[in-house]
């Protein structure tokens, strides 16, 4: 089950925690992956480490040339493009009374303007394929909301209804629009996290730990499959019990 | 010019599944061939491939009729 030989991916985000586990996984399934980001030298480690089938391409999510570059770069360095998957993320968290406009205005853009964009610029060969899935990583934040992150949640939040609307609008040429929504993950970023918080985040897990990304991975892996055709418009919620929606 | 016109009724035919009568010249691609928003995108789409032009989303909207896109296509076209 859940074969990707023949497909090909695009994962942006790829040099992140999170984002590196899901082209691991992908590319483990047997597609071929085309890694982007900024990090130009973490995304080459990784393109060395999974051997052959690997590109790298890495560009800015706060840049529509960029974008409309990387669709094509994509495109013609795996041939066809199958499955995207819209990691690329950024957090500039502060409380609302004192978040800046450029705060707000860069985590909206490089979150949800920068995935509507790369979405937008891979449909026209998807649909002329018929043969497509989007996957794109949201937040339970952008469901439960959090404190400190309006901009974060707004955009993660607003990922989930661009994904609907995109998949209304697909579903009739094979193409899948799906959201995975991680809870907290062990990554660089949570490894920052003092004893205290992470005491604090793990009271309302009950699975009592933090989550993978090769657990997140997995969720990608079944929505890019041929078997997940009849599932789309979903938000596929991994967090350990952590909220049940 | 005809040989433009019968390019266009060809593609209609494969892309929307309708007879070559329906096809006439002020036919409407949503109205009276059956196409829905996205066939129409990817009508644009199948034109732009088979004439090597490109058509703009601004001029791609004026494009209702089966005339119409005869018409776009006899004036962009350089072969």
């Amino acid at each position: 089950m859940f074969d990707l030989n023949g497909k090909t991916a695009l994962v942006t985000g790829a040099s992140g925690g999170i984002g590196g586990a899901i082209a691991r996984a992908l590319h483990r399934q047997g597609a071929t992956v085309t890694l982007s980001g900024t990090r130009a030298e973490a995304l080459d480690q990784l393109k060395v480490s999974l051997g052959e089938r690997a590109h790298v391409v890495a560009a800015r999510m706060d840049d529509a040339a960029d974008i409309d570059r990387l669709a094509k770069e994509a495109e013609a360095a795996m041939g066809k493009l199958d499955i995207l998957v819209n990691n690329a993320g950024i957090t500039r968290d502060n409380i609302s009374m004192r978040m800046k406009d450029e705060e707000w205005e860069k985590v909206l853009q490089v979150n949800l303007t920068g995935t509507f964009r790369l979405t937008r610029a891979v449909m026209r060969g998807m649909m002329k394929r018929r043969f497509g899935r989007v996957v794109s990583i949201t937040s339970i934040v952008g469901v439960t909301g959090n404190p400190g992150q309006a901009n974060y949640a707004a955009a993660k939040a607003g990922l989930i209804g661009m994904s609907k609307s995109l998949a209304q609008e697909l579903a009739s040429r094979g193409i899948t629009v799906n959201c995975v929504a991680p809870g907290f993950i062990a990554t660089p970023m949570t490894d920052g996290l003092t004893d205290d918080q992470k005491k604090g985040i793990l009271a309302r897990v009950p699975a009592d730990r933090l989550g993978t990304p090769d657990e997140i991975a997995a969720g990608v892996v079944y929505l890019a499959s041929e078997e997940a055709a009849y599932v789309t418009g979903q938000t596929l919620h991994i967090n350990g019990g952590m909220a049940m929606i | 010019m005809s040989d433009i016109a019968e390019r266009v009724k060809k593609i209609v035919v494969e892309h929307l599944g309708v007879e070559a009568a329906q096809v006439k010249e002020d036919a409407k691609f949503i109205d009276d061939l059956g196409a829905d928003s996205l066939d129409t995108v990817e009508l644009v789409m199948a034109f732009e491939e088979e004439f090597a032009i490109e058509i703009p989303d601004d001029a791609a909207e004026k494009i209702q009729t089966v005339g119409d896109a005869i018409g776009f296509i006899t004036s962009n076209a350089k072969s």
